[in-house]
């Protein structure tokens, strides 16, 4: 009988360290931006562009993701005056940016263009309701949705949840352990004057708050929000004339999938995630493993998400999950913290970029905190993580972004410092 | 030929060309739940396919399946997204692991069909039947009618089978 392919799929090592990126840059982050997904996405876009630099004619690729609520990376070429030699807009939300920036390698690599621009504009918040509801709650259940939504089973924490349930069934994880992602993530995000929630919060506070859909609470959910990210890539080469030190591509894997992506629950176990065949590639590609790793992005549209993650992918074992995100590994000052800048449930909800833009920054060393800004223009972190203080990382050579588009279906990419 | 139906006034719409769809719901609304069966390798199928996830072959049979199980796992929704279900919550959908070729092709595979608790009636659970569920229930089908050739397949609790000791529940309520 035929089973899933065992492919090895790791690529050429001899990409490692070739790619980089030399920009980022995003809106800010709000409820209500009143202007279009357009105007969102050329403003991320020219940010991301000063950031690396580099003038909108040095860009030649654009690509972007969406779900039909966003702009296409043409109309934002035309507004800021780049000529692509290449532009795809793909669809997708979680899981695409990191998956995106291994096509952009890919086709730099092929000779499609030189440096590509990468973003997501979404009104989150005052357009398409990300968590589903108005205009996506209203449309007719149609086909292979009657196998769902018809159950009123729609938004991503109620499908997601049956995984999260399970994973405290098969492995006796608690409320508790779990609502300290939020709590530690408030924290991350009090430092962080950009964030949408700057308000920390404590685990008391996740587990009274009103339940969503069990497992989950409404502070065990993201915000949603209003805003555009963007990212640049080069290769590492150009990446030499940039305004910043390079952060170096040491590999990527993207939309790695468990077995039946038609509907995942039918393979189990289902308290195990993409994570589990993403990190097969993910580790040779870059040439390091989960131990090597200072920082991690381990995406959190739900406290849940971050912690199935990390497990899969390795940085504790199958099952560990629980203790190993409310022990202090991942909060600023332990051992691997995780999403610094507060991350989606308390910066903004961006569908993975502003976590691979966070680890960016942190591989520079340059934070935007409060810490003040010296005579060369860059920050003097103190490392005083208390409220209102420093999030920049001591010692910062590696991250780890961990993408999520369902328990199914994952992205990741290791990044280090020059 | 298409059908369209209204469930808890949510449009519910299967078109002309969706041939897999309209047999399911089809045997759905004779209340006599089949599943495709491939024709090369003999396994079956949750949800419709148009080819076999284990073999690729596109031929198959709509067999007749004893619809029982036992609850796998679940969701309670206390905040209803779709305002359909804001007048019933909270609501459980459940994933239920068929009997019916439980631990194949491989250990961790299972036929898992979803469903909300309803009463043998078809109509969402009350409130007291909610708390009396969760992994490890033992769960029959039963169907929630909605149009000629649509009824949507829903589980209820199995009162012939013997059921555990404790089902587990999320341990805050």
């Amino acid at each position: 009988m035929a089973t899933q392919a065992e492919t090895d799929a790791t690529s050429p090592k001899h990409l490692r360290d070739k790619y980089a990126i030399v920009g980022v840059g995003e809106t800010t982050y709000t409820r209500g931006s009143g202007i279009t997904t357009r105007a969102l996405g050329s403003w991320a876009v020219r940010n991301a562009i000063e950031d690396a630099g580099l003038k909108p004619a040095d860009v030649d690729g654009m690509l972007s993701y969406q779900s039909g609520d966003s702009t296409f990376g043409t109309f934002i070429a035309g507004d800021l005056g780049i000529r692509p030699n290449f532009y795809m807009d793909v669809f997708g939300g979680g899981s695409s940016t990191e998956a995106l920036i291994g096509i952009a390698i890919g086709v730099i690599e092929a000779g499609m263009c030189k440096t590509v621009a990468i973003f997501r504009a979404m009104n989150g918040f005052s357009q398409v309701r990300i968590g589903g509801t108005g205009a996506r709650a209203a449309a007719p259940v149609a086909g292979d949705a009657l196998h769902g939504r018809a159950y009123g089973w729609q938004s991503a924490g109620q499908m997601f949840a049956p995984t999260f349930m399970r994973h405290m069934y098969d492995y006796g994880t608690r409320p508790e352990q779990v609502a300290a992602v939020k709590a530690i993530h408030s924290e991350h995000a009090s430092n962080n004057p950009k964030a949408f929630y700057k308000e920390r919060y404590t685990v008391d506070d996740v587990l009274k708050s009103r339940f969503i859909c069990k497992p989950l609470h409404l502070l065990d959910c993201c915000v949603e929000t209003d805003n555009a990210t963007a990212i640049i890539v080069t290769s590492a080469d150009r990446a030499r004339d940039g305004r910043h030190p390079r952060v170096l591509i040491r590999g990527v894997v993207g939309r790695c999938n468990k077995p039946r992506t038609d509907m995942h629950y039918q393979h189990g176990p289902i308290s195990t995630v993409a994570g589990h065949y993403a990190r097969e590639i993910l580790w040779p590609n870059s040439g390091v493993g989960p131990e090597d790793i200072d920082v991690t992005g381990s995406y959190d549209a739900f406290t849940f998400t971050t912690m199935l993650q990390l497990e899969d992918y390795g940085f504790c074992k199958k099952g560990e999950g629980g203790a190993y995100v409310s022990d202090g590994t991942i909060r600023l000052g332990g051992r691997r913290p995780n999403n610094t800048s507060g991350g989606h449930l308390c910066e903004g909800y961006t569908h993975g970029m502003n976590m691979v833009i966070e680890n960016v920054r942190q591989l520079r060393h340059d934070v935007d905190d409060s810490c003040p800004v010296g005579p060369d223009g860059k920050r003097q972190h103190t490392y005083d993580y208390r409220e209102g203080g420093c999030r920049q990382v001591k010692k910062c050579d590696l991250t780890a972004n961990l993408g999520w588009a369902n328990p199914g279906t994952g992205s990741a990419m290791v990044m280090r410092r020059d | 030929m298409a059908v369209h139906g209204t469930y808890l006034g949510m449009p519910l719409d299967i078109n002309d060309l969706d041939v897999e769809n309209l047999a399911y719901f089809k045997h759905c609304a004779s209340h006599d739940f089949h599943l495709q069966r491939c024709a090369a390798c003999g396994l079956l199928r949750y949800p419709p396919t148009t080819a076999c996830p284990w073999c690729a072959s596109p031929k198959a049979q709509w067999m007749p399946v004893e619809a029982r199980g036992a609850v796998h796992s679940y969701t309670e929704v206390h905040h209803a997204i779709q305002p359909a279900f804001k007048a019933h919550t909270p609501y459980l959908v459940l994933l239920v692991d068929l009997d019916t070729q439980k631990g194949k092709p491989s250990e961790h595979e299972a036929l898992r069909v979803l469903g909300n608790l309803v009463q043998p009636n078809g109509t969402l659970a009350p409130q007291d039947m909610v708390k009396r569920v969760g992994i490890g229930t033992r769960v029959r089908m039963v169907f929630s009618d909605v149009a000629p050739g649509l009824a949507l397949p829903q589980w209820t609790i199995d009162d012939s089978a013997p059921q555990p000791e404790k089902v587990w529940r999320y341990p805050i309520e």
